[in-house]
């Protein structure tokens, strides 16, 4: 099947479509407003604006959404109830006993059930599977009445030590499918059969949040795709990274919590690696915040568990994503003891910086930029402004900032630039350094709308190699769309010591992982170019309650497994633990936690030289007056997408695009590869 | 020294508390034992030179010991002058908590850096280790009447001498623990933790240099100071009392005062402890170095902005008295040091609410419960389940409390009941809200929890149990209510019974198939009952967390307003 595959990613402000046709190579981008409440009618304005006629030419459409997101940050979910083992509903609220800040005390928290849906049912299993208490189906169903006339939209069943024996959990799920009207019906053994039973509960109780709200939204696109002629595969991005199907994501929305952000690295990450530089860091600056993201060897990080906010707790592979409140709305101030703070509050997109005029005084980190030259002022990003208030800028932060310090305008727009690109260094410190990781070997790639104004400043800071801008910076989610992998992932607690292992038992878990895997990718409709299956175990020392990912070898034999010996799981853990402590414990006894599982459908890549400028003529620049250091520098500004392969542009210059700004410091060299990304170096003394 | 730019500061600042965090992380994910794997029981920080103050510390390390690690650092200072032969490459270890503060659970390791060979200041680093042997497993004696039956006492000796590890002195702590494979690897982590800080001081120094590096240090702590006279100078002149008791010191059933006058004048305050019970039996003292850094946690939870480092203690006296339970000497037993300064830390909320009540919270739940359930399976093989548990927040001026938060001195989080359910034969029949046990007020305190804990075990088990606030719940402000009392019951032959000291008790023979019920309190109210919208009264009757007798005695009239 030939045809046009899109890629749409939806953002707060705008919603960004990447078309690559698959016939040509040609890849044309998109941008237009996101709508709200629904964000899809934007999705679809922005399909038929790149692909107008007839949808049925689309092969493929994928989507990384925010939805998920937004509906937990903001609380948006379903009214859900919970049914879980006597003796503990008040799981969800109680949490791990922790609290949202260290110091203070204040505060508190609602859980997204309230204690009036939470439901218990006699049942019990105990820690070793075996069951002392056998599941009351009559109770079960009068509870999932009661919740229904309460007024529920979903629920999630809950069943303490479910991870170790799902029976009772099962039969109760199955009762109230059997009455419950719709399919937004969670079950913790389903949803994340591992021990831990808060993280098991949040997990599962968040999906039920979410069902309602994402699978009516992903099923109000799919009919809208399908009205206008389209009748390929549709498909949405997990926080993983990997791609799934609708139905999947309909059944599991908890896995698109991180769904946009993900697709952004996953593009970031084959940018860089087809451009010749496996270790990269990523940069995604946008208004409130700087998302950072490490890949080494072409192999994006992921985190097995997240916190989306206070309580609300996440256990599901999600590619490891640091943000920091360093956006180009971040406030600049001055505190009480006389040190410069820049943000985390933030004016955000609305009102915005001082220089959009939209009721802001506060100067921010784009204020700063504006004042220094760096951005135009006669041509703002994103079109909804004729031009920037560079005076009322200049003003913001002569008050908030330059007098407190007894510094000019300057001079006190180069200090918030200053303590800005040092808090971003600090986060690309930390997934770098602190994880092992020499960030001298790395590339830093930006992305979003701002992080391409900083590249220099952060190469310098903490000693980058080199960094690549993207052709198309400001729609690389979009782009991660069509380039992410279909991808299944499982996980089963194992909990047993190395030594005592029961093989098959093992070897059981990973054919049904394995099977279950496979099943899905045959079910998407999708072409791989191959399929693979990976397999973890979390492992540690008995005692030790900080486990470590040890990939295990597996060998798949005609769709069977072979599960790895004791001897083969003892190598692959001494070999893993010694990389990551620098010693064994000689006399430890091995244990293993969980099974991760995970089955992967590589799908077809296409050539990102399609991207690359096909003129060869070098325009004359314009100039205009740029401040770097303590000096205003004449500098050249050129037309990024024009300008030819192979271009090379000495700092200081800008090259500027409709969407994003790259600056080029003095000491800095530009060039431009086969594929039109721009490549950033030290010049060479 | 050189004058340091505002920028430069700024920069300097977040660098140098990375390398803090770092060094707490690096403990977390290296340590053996879940006291600080999972709760966090531990703390990194660069201190000075010669004073041994708090320069920076790590963000995610236990807050009591942002204050204590000081007195640490100065034990070692005041060794050194006196041996006369610190080097470049030493590490001192000690687990004395009449010189170090905190208890003897704590092992601390202190390590001079030097500089062109020359001390530029200390690192350490400090971590709650499993067992440090003494009467009972886990060293929370409620009945000890010296250190020598709560734990090994290590004064401040060379663990490393110019970059040798005296294995000798690692092989006494090892033959001194019931966990040595636990110690060992905690050990091994607080070792690594110290060589990434020197790492990552070094490159620090090499980028920005050394007169830089110590303007900034001595910069930070000034600010810090600015930053609190500021504070303070905002608030009203005064001196404001307050009260509070100790249920016992789980040897006689005498309750034990805990006051404190705290006294404003213009940017300065006096936190003055007079009238505080003289050194008691049993091991509820506290050594003077913790009485001081309780100050000081009080204060960062008042002032929840300000740095963490020793300038801010500057404009502040703490003066506890002599011989009283604050003060304790060698070898007074001092292993429950959480519960006491749990109550220094609310008679100092409950004065600073007098003073400036939108300033402070109501008191949390005040006891962390210390409960330990051991045995001996069937093979032989003996078990202990030991943790801490969780209670309500106090009310705020904003939000009604936290339910089933973590202790103010503390940001552990609690163990999963299944991996306690696996790692143990036990098995909780209840793990959930306990109903009316915040207090009442215009924000009611956060719910406490109860937890009711079956052994399944054929043999049984014995439990042990060290808490407070059995007797004197934790207090409301501002107007605000009291909380419900911690309440402990065990289940034997002829049904429920309770200790008779209230909140601690040890040998609880239990046979299998019976329990024991932990009911925690919950927080302090804030604000008079009677401003209470009755809209979140009759919510909190709907949810089932307050029962209609307790919303008719802490709030008539909800029903018609609420209606």
């Amino acid at each position: 099947m030939s045809g046009r595959m899109v890629g749409v990613d939806v953002g707060g402000t705008f919603t960004d479509i990447f078309v690559l046709d698959e016939t040509t190579g040609a890849a044309q981008v998109g941008k237009v407003p996101t709508t709200r409440p629904d964000q899809s009618g934007g999705f679809l304005n922005g399909i038929t604006g790149q692909v107008p006629a007839d949808l049925s030419r689309i092969s493929v459409v994928v989507h990384g959404t925010t939805a998920g997101t937004n509906a937990l940050l903001e609380r948006k979910g379903a009214r859900i109830g919970v049914i879980t083992t006597q003796g503990m509903r008040d799981v969800l609220e109680m949490r791990r006993r922790d609290r949202s800040r260290t110091w203070g005390l204040r505060g508190d928290f609602e859980p997204v059930a309230d204690r009036r849906d939470r439901l218990e049912v006699p049942e019990r299993v105990l820690a070793d599977g075996s069951i002392r208490v056998p599941v009351d189906l009559d109770a079960v169903r009068s509870a999932a009445r009661h919740l229904l006339d309460s007024g529920c939209a979903a629920v999630a069943v809950l069943f303490a030590n479910a991870y170790a024996n799902p029976a009772n959990e099962a039969a109760a799920v199955a009762a109230v499918r059997a009455v419950w009207p719709n399919p937004h019906v969670s079950a913790s053994h389903e949803i994340l059969p591992e021990i831990r039973e808060y993280e098991r509960f949040s997990t599962t109780a968040l999906n039920a949040y979410l069902q309602p709200e994402v699978s009516g939204y992903i099923n109000r696109l799919e009919t809208a795709l399908k009205s206008g002629g389209f009748d390929g595969e549709f498909m949405i991005v997990q926080s993983s990274g990997g791609v799934m199907a609708v139905e999947t994501a309909c059944e599991r929305p908890v896995r698109t919590a991180l769904s946009g952000p993900a697709a952004g690295v996953i593009a970031a990450g084959y940018i860089a690696e087809t451009a010749g530089f496996p270790d990269v860091i990523t940069g995604d600056m946008g208004g409130t915040s700087f998302d950072v993201s490490l890949i080494a060897q072409g192999r994006t990080q992921l985190a097995a568990q997240t916190s989306v906010d206070f309580g609300l707790t996440i256990r599901s592979p999600m590619i490891e994503i640091t943000t920091i409140g360093a956006g180009g709305g971040s406030i600049a101030r001055v505190d009480k003891g006389g040190l410069l703070q820049i943000g985390p509050e933030s004016a955000g997109s609305d009102p915005g910086p001082v220089a959009y005029g939209l009721g802001n005084d506060r100067p921010t980190v784009t204020d700063a930029n504006i004042v220094l030259g760096r951005i135009d002022p006669d041509n703002p990003i994103g079109g909804k402004l004729d031009r920037l208030d560079v005076e009322a800028a200049r003003r913001a932060i002569d008050i908030h900032v330059g007098q407190p310090l007894a510094l000019d305008t300057c001079a006190a727009a180069e200090a918030i630039l200053r303590v800005a690109n040092s808090r971003m260094a600090g986060a690309i410190r930390l997934v770098s350094i602190e994880r092992g990781f020499d960030p001298k070997r790395f590339a830093f790639i930006p992305f979003g709308g701002g992080g391409a104004l900083h590249a220099c400043a952060l190469m310098a800071d903490v000693g980058l190699a080199r960094a690549i801008v993207p052709r198309y910076p400001g729609v690389t989610s979009a782009m991660g769309c069509v380039i992410a992998d279909m991808r299944q992932d499982f996980v089963q607690t194992v909990n047993a010591m190395l030594d005592l292992l029961d093989r098959d038992a093992l070897g059981g878990f990973m054919q049904d992982h394995l099977n279950r895997g496979m099943a899905l990718l045959d079910a998407s409709g999708s072409t791989f170019g191959s399929r693979d299956a990976v397999f973890e175990l979390d492992m540690a020392y008995l005692g030790q309650t900080h486990t470590v990912p040890v990939p295990i070898p597996v060998t798949i034999e005609q769709g069977a497994v072979i599960p790895p010996t004791a001897r083969q799981i003892e190598a692959a853990f001494d070999a893993t633990y010694e990389a990551i402590y620098g010693r064994l414990l000689p006399n430890g006894a091995r244990r293993i936690l969980n099974l991760r599982s995970a089955v992967i459908g590589r799908r077809p890549k296409f050539d990102l030289a399609t991207l690359a400028p096909d003129g060869d003529v070098l325009y004359k620049p314009g100039l205009r007056n740029v401040h770097f250091g303590q000096n205003w520098f004449e500098t050249r500004i050129y037309d990024r997408l024009s300008l030819p392969v192979g271009t090379l542009v000495p700092g200081p210059a800008i090259l500027s695009q409709p969407d994003t700004t790259v600056l080029i410091e003095p000491g800095f060299t530009a060039r431009v590869d086969a594929y039109g990304n721009t490549i950033i170096e030290r010049e060479e003394n | 020294m050189t004058d340091i730019d505002p920028i430069t500061l700024a920069v300097l600042s977040g660098r140098m508390e990375q390398i803090a965090d770092e060094m707490d992380a690096t403990l977390f994910r290296a340590a053996f034992n879940p006291i600080i794997a999972e709760a966090h029981d531990a703390s990194h920080g660069i201190y000075h030179a010669t004073t041994g103050d708090t320069l920076v510390q790590g963000k995610s390390g236990l807050p009591i010991f942002v204050g204590v690690m000081a007195f640490a650092v100065q034990a070692i200072i005041d060794k050194a002058a006196a041996d006369g032969d610190m080097a470049d490459g030493d590490i001192y270890a000690f687990n004395d908590a009449h010189i170090g503060g905190t208890h003897l659970s704590d092992m601390r390791l202190v390590r001079p850096y030097f500089r062109d060979g020359e001390l530029f200041c200390y690192l350490a680093s400090v971590g709650h280790w499993h067992d440090m042997g003494g009467a009972v497993p886990g060293n929370y004696n409620p009945a000890a009447t010296d250190v020598f039956q709560e734990a090994f006492v290590l004064p401040p000796v060379k663990l490393v001498r110019g970059g040798v590890l005296q294995q000798d002195i690692v092989d006494i702590l090892m033959r001194n623990t019931r966990l040595p494979l636990s110690a060992q690897g905690d050990l091994n982590g607080q070792l690594g933790a110290l060589d990434l800080g020197v790492r990552r001081m070094d490159a620090l120094l090499d980028e920005y240099g050394t007169d830089t590096i110590r303007s900034a240090l001595s910069a930070l702590s000034d600010r810090a100071e600015t930053l609190m006279r500021a504070e303070l100078s905002a608030l009203p002149d005064g001196r404001w009392e307050a009260g509070d008791f100790l249920d016992n010191d789980g040897i006689s059933p005498d309750a034990l005062p805990i006051r404190v006058a705290l006294e404003i004048r213009d940017d300065r305050m006096v936190l003055d402890f007079e009238g505080t019970a003289p050194r008691c039996a049993g091991p509820v003292n506290i050594a003077l170095p913790t009485a001081v850094a309780t100050a000081y946690v009080a204060i960062k939870h008042i002032f929840a902005g300000l740095p963490a480092n020793s300038g801010v203690m500057r404009p502040i006296e703490v003066r506890i008295p002599d011989n009283t339970l604050l003060s304790a000497e060698f070898p007074a037993p001092t292993g429950g040091y959480t519960e006491t300064i749990l109550r220094m830390i609310d008679v100092i909320f409950a004065a600073m609410a007098q003073a400036a009540p939108d300033r402070v919270v109501a008191n949390a739940y005040g006891t962390i419960n210390a409960l330990s359930i051991a045995g001996k399976r069937s093979d032989g093989r003996p078990w202990v389940m030991f943790s801490f548990y969780g209670g309500g927040h106090g009310g705020s001026a904003e939000t009604d409390g936290l339910n089933h938060g973590n202790a103010p001195i503390s940001t552990a989080t609690i163990p999963p009941m299944e991996i306690l359910e696996a790692a143990y034969p036990v098995m909780f029949r209840q793990w959930a809200l306990r109903p009316d046990s915040g207090g009442a007020g215009t924000h009611r305190g956060g719910m406490g929890a109860v937890y009711e804990i079956e052994v399944l075990e054929e043999n049984g088990a014995e439990a042990f149990l060290f808490g407070e606030r059995g007797r004197f719940p934790p207090r409301g402000v501002a107007g605000g209510g009291d909380a419900a009392l911690n309440a402990f019951a065990f289940e034997q032959d002829d049904g429920w019974d309770r200790p008779p000291l209230v909140s601690k008790m040890r040998g609880i023979r239990l046979k299998q198939g019976q329990a024991v019920r932990l009911e925690t309190p919950g927080g302090g109210g804030y604000g008079p009952a009677e401003e209470r919208s009755p809209e979140a009264t009759a919510r909190d009757v709907a949810r089932g967390l307050m029962t209609e007798a307790q919303a008719d005695a802490d709030y008539p009239g909800w029903r018609e307003a609420g209606a």
